[in-house]
């Protein structure tokens, strides 16, 4: 439903959490820059070759240049590129930095910080809930650890549907299976390459009026054959909906592991795995 | 062969060549020929036919995507076109249909009688030959499958098997050592074999670009030919030097890739300045506007684009001021382009134009190529490229600057040209036909592309869901490919039809600038018996002044009618 809630042809998608908002934002100054640019180039070729089309008796003046004018334009699109560089860098800090998580978002304990590593960004207070995300031949696995490295291996897990809480800073760690993929969900920000081998990262924070709202995206990088339909979804729940996910994950997976626990008793007593 | 027209006393410069003996026919002589002009003809013939061929594969790919959810072609097919696609236009088009101009052109316009080493410059053509072919074999078991540009692990055996993948690495070496070997040739050529009085800034500005070119290729080809060596030896030798599970980086194949593939861009698009160079003041019938700009900005770009190559990279996982850096460094070459781009303008700027189909060409290249430099901005800054990277964004992009920009100028050097190469004219109604189909169907197809890319849709995919308008957006890019391609067939009616039947063209028919126009038309084997001293940029101006000074008449710049008339 999201998925046309903001569509518009003439910038990135946005929406979903401040990252794709700000990316948005920045989009439009760099716009305006072009416009003007590309105005001024176009109307001089076609004021030029209107204007100064052959017609009878039009002399071509024998001009071979004027060292002013290169100075001067060359002076001028490096101005035009030094203040993009300015509008880039003063925009930057919001869309790589995560703000901390709203009042409404999920409550994280302070012993659930999520380690920074030299390209991950924390928010201010270093409190994020993490998501470990793993893109495989052709579906994407969700792991809810703080830490991906270490990740315990009973944690609440899920496939190409992610769950996240509103209001609440989450970020991602993201590595592949096989084939190098890559995470992109448009409305909540820029994509993010998933190489084996390698660990990306980025963030979002999805705005409390969400809940309930499907975000979609798709892997952005050649994959294999399947490459289409290796598609994500994010759902945002309210903190209370997610915790509540959690729990039911972690029974179901906690049942899953007593069954097969009694499975494996009874093979060891010779008995059949059945029941 | 017609020999001159004008009669005069005997120091008039004039088109006097002989043939040494008498040229020889039958396909064995375009088999063994070393001459520049034949094989540069075959570079041109051969290379049209690899672009009809990927321009049949981009149609092929224009269809599937015309609807949302089509099932017209399956997956595998559609992953095979998108790589012979991007494999055939830049590797055996793009690439080598500016070394075919080069061949012809170069040494006709620094006045050599052929190249440094003709032997060496067939070499070249028959190694692209065979590179063509034993990439084009592979359609005969199984073409590759992962984009042109092969990012390992997806190249690797355990996820393509099949001798795909080989056959583009044996393509990539062999049109790499095609191109090398032409490069060291035009290179030797330029600096050694001018025609006495030609210094460096007197070069045509079509010569500085190749010269520019031969340089690039010589410095990006033995990094991709590296790249895919070790791919090779990955995938059946045992080693692991891109296989993280042992130890090896996928990155570095990116990095590697990338720092031949962004000198790549500039490979293909820096000839077709050089052809809008020369082009543009012809026909404005105006010096060019800024000549050491134009050619130190040729050099300028092809320094800093070695250095930009990771702004292809902006998604990996890589430091932030690894982005910072290739960011500025992508901004920094946008400024001697802006250079080039101005003063192609200023060329224009009172003028007395000529809407020939070249110019047309030409200055279609200007407006569209200046919209794929201001996308390219855009990508540049790496927040905004985390959302365009990988989209249709990036498709329409690069076809702005490959499509609209190199090939263009390919086409403007057809037009241009032609009448050098087989002595007739082409049809100038046919042309602006094509020209102006070539430029709708153009912008049809790629300007909503941008749309589609920030709508979400990644390039790539043999199918999507029709979200929002994806459906309306690609059902109109469909449309406007085809009125492309039609619009190329006219082209090429054009060419076959003016071979036979085109006016005949005579040495110089546009009065150009340039030394190849002081030949006939085809030129003798020789090329010239007498190479005239070069005493300008602009060596024809002085050679029709000198013919009509020493004549008895005064000097008259060619002018658009013939009432006016200026002193020089």
């Amino acid at each position: 439903m999201a998925g046309t809630a903001f569509g518009d042809a003439f910038s990135p998608e946005s929406g979903g959490s401040p990252q794709a908002d700000d990316i948005d934002r920045l989009y439009w100054f760099v716009m305006v820059v072009a416009i003007v640019v590309f105005l001024g180039v176009e109307g001089a070729l076609f004021y030029s070759l209107f204007k100064f089309r052959a017609r009878r008796g039009a002399v071509a003046a024998q001009i071979r240049g004027n060292t002013r004018l290169e100075i001067g334009w060359t002076v001028g699109a490096a101005v035009i590129l030094v203040v993009l560089a300015i509008l880039t860098f003063i925009k930057l800090p919001d869309i790589r930095t995560p703000p901390n998580s709203g009042p409404n978002g999920l409550q994280l304990a302070d012993g659930t910080l999520v380690a920074a590593g030299p390209q991950k960004q924390l928010p201010p207070n270093g409190k994020a809930l993490n998501i470990c995300v793993n893109g495989q031949q052709y579906v994407w696995r969700y792991t809810y650890a703080q830490n991906c490295r270490n990740a315990p291996l009973n944690a609440p897990f899920s496939y190409e549907i992610m769950y996240a809480p509103t209001d609440t800073t989450v970020t991602l760690d993201i590595d592949a299976q096989d084939v190098v993929h890559s995470w992109w969900i448009p409305q909540l920000g820029g994509k993010f390459d998933a190489v084996p081998g390698y660990s990306n990262n980025t963030w979002f924070k999805i705005p409390g009026r969400f809940a309930g709202a499907t975000f979609r995206g798709q892997c952005a990088e050649l994959c294999g054959r399947n490459h289409a339909n290796m598609t994500a979804r994010v759902r945002a729940l309210t903190p209370q909906q997610f915790e509540a996910w959690l729990d039911s994950q972690r029974r179901a997976i906690q049942q899953a592991n007593q069954a097969a626990q009694r499975q494996r008793e009874r093979v060891d007593r010779g008995q059949p795995p059945g029941g | 062969m017609a020999t001159q027209q004008i009669t005069a006393p005997a120091a008039v410069p004039q088109v006097v060549a002989h043939e040494i003996e008498r040229e020889r026919t039958g396909w064995t002589s375009w088999v063994t020929t070393t001459d520049h002009k034949r094989i540069g003809i075959m570079y041109l013939v051969l290379t049209f036919v690899f672009f009809l061929l990927g321009g049949t594969e981009a149609l092929l790919i224009r269809l599937q995507l015309s609807q949302a959810d089509n099932t017209l072609l399956d997956p595998q097919t559609y992953n095979q076109l998108i790589t012979m696609h991007g494999t055939t236009m830049v590797f055996l088009f793009v690439v080598p249909v500016m070394a075919g101009f080069a061949n012809y052109f170069l040494p006709l316009m620094i006045g050599a009688r052929d190249m440094a080493f003709p032997k060496l410059n067939a070499l070249s053509f028959w190694l692209l030959a065979a590179g063509g072919l034993v990439f084009y074999a592979s359609i005969f078991y199984s073409p590759p499958e992962c984009g042109w540009t092969c990012y390992p692990p997806l190249a690797a055996t355990e996820y393509l098997p099949n001798g795909g993948v080989d056959a583009w690495i044996y393509l990539v070496h062999l049109t790499g050592i095609s191109s090398l070997v032409g490069a060291v040739n035009f290179y030797v050529t330029i600096a050694n074999m001018r025609a006495p009085g030609m210094g460096w800034g007197r070069l045509p500005l079509f010569v500085w670009a190749i010269l520019i070119y031969a340089i690039l290729l010589i410095l990006a080809l033995p990094v991709i030919a590296g790249a895919v060596t070790l791919l090779l030896t990955d995938r059946h030798f045992g080693t692991s030097f891109y296989d993280p599970a042992n130890g090896g980086s996928p990155l570095l194949y990116q990095h590697l890739f990338w720092f031949f593939g962004h000198p790549e861009v500039y490979i293909m698009v820096l000839p077709g300045f050089g052809i809008i160079s020369e082009v543009l003041p012809v026909f404005a019938r105006k010096p060019i506007f800024g000549y050491k700009a134009i050619a130190a900005s040729t050099v300028v770009i092809a320094f800093l684009s070695l250095l930009v190559w990771a702004h292809h990279m902006f998604a990996t996982p890589s430091p932030g001021f690894v982005f910072v850096f290739f960011m500025m460094a992508s901004f920094l070459i946008a400024v001697p382009t802006g250079v080039k781009i101005f003063n192609w303008v200023a060329t224009l700027w009172r003028g007395t134009v000529e809407y020939k189909t070249a110019l047309l060409f030409a200055v279609g290249f200007l407006g569209t190529f200046l919209i794929g430099g201001i996308t390219g901005i855009f990508l540049a800054i790496f927040p905004i490229d985390w959302q365009l990277h990988d989209t249709y964004y990036v498709v329409a992009h690069f076809h702005y600057v490959l499509m609209g920009g190199a090939v263009f100028a390919v086409f403007a050097g057809i037009y241009y040209w032609f009448p050098k190469i087989t002595g007739r004219l082409m049809s100038e109604g046919l042309g602006k036909v094509s020209f102006w189909l070539m430029l709708i169907g153009f912008h049809v197809t790629f300007l909503i592309q941008h749309s589609i890319g920030m709508d979400g849709m990644p390039r790539r995919v043999f199918e999507y869901a029709d979200i929002g308008h994806l459906e309306t957006y690609n059902l109109i890019s469909t449309i406007g490919s085809f009125i492309l391609g039609l619009g190329i067939l006219v082209t090429v009616i054009n060419v076959v039809r003016s071979v036979k039947k085109g006016v005949i063209a005579g040495p110089d028919p546009w009065k150009a600038n340039t030394l190849e126009w002081f030949t006939t038309s085809p030129p003798p084997v020789n090329n010239f018996d007498v190479i005239p001293r070069i005493r300008s940029v602009e060596p024809m101006k002085d050679i029709r002044r000198q013919v009509e000074r020493q004549m008895g008449r005064e000097w008259q710049e060619p002018a658009p009618a013939p009432e006016s008339s200026i002193q020089a």
